[in-house]
């Protein structure tokens, strides 16, 4: 029960996380490739939580605690360089 | 029984994160792909990590888990101000189609760059 729904639910993350990646590199406007690269990361946070709930290894765990954390802290220093330096 | 409440709630929560993914290709301009985008960052992460709460019992794992649950409610709202603000600030474009500037009557002229 379990295995068959995480693995729907990888393969799930796996399609958003391949379309992030499509916006990254299409990209529109800085922001934009911003904001992909956010959700990357909170997609890779998720596939984390559903790869520990599958294989019951809590090494998954402190990954998604720095990885959740390191997604704010490059969210932050980006918006700040964008406000200072314009969109392009 | 509390592999089927997990697994549901991993589904559902994925399931938001795909739809949020698909819509972030096809929403026009930064703040609609925004809107679209902050979504699975709060309410998709929370499901999916109460359904791996779920299926991994014990007690370090339900903290570390509840712990991320947390930041995550903390920082996701401050990200997607920020990106906002900044985006908003350095005067990206906005779709002709979205043409809904609420800050334009309090904030004047902004200065228009093309994206």
């Amino acid at each position: 029960m379990l295995q068959l729904s995480t693995t729907i639910a990888l393969a799930a993350l796996a399609l958003a996380a391949a379309l992030c990646i499509v916006r990254m590199i299409r990209g529109g406007s800085l922001p934009d490739r911003v904001l992909a690269l956010d959700s990357l990361l909170v997609i890779i946070v998720m596939g984390l939580a559903v790869l520990a709930a599958r294989t019951r290894q809590s090494l998954y765990l402190d990954i998604m605690v720095v990885a959740s954390l390191l997604g704010f802290t490059g969210t932050t220093l980006v918006s700040g360089f964008i406000e200072r330096r314009g969109a392009r | 029984m509390i592999e089927a409440l997990a697994s549901i709630l991993i589904l559902a929560g994925s399931t938001l994160t795909l739809i949020a993914a698909i819509g972030l290709q096809r929403f026009r301009d930064v703040f609609a792909r925004m809107h679209v985008a902050t979504k699975p960052a709060s309410l998709g992460m929370a499901l999916t990590l109460i359904g791996a709460v779920i299926a991994m019992a014990g007690f370090g794992h339900t903290t570390k888990l509840i712990l991320v649950i947390l930041f995550q409610f903390l920082t996701a709202p401050i990200s997607a101000h920020l990106i906002g603000r900044a985006t908003f600030r350095a005067g990206t474009e906005m779709d002709p189609e979205t043409n809904f500037d609420e800050l334009a009557s309090r904030v004047g002229p902004r200065p228009r760059r093309s994206a």
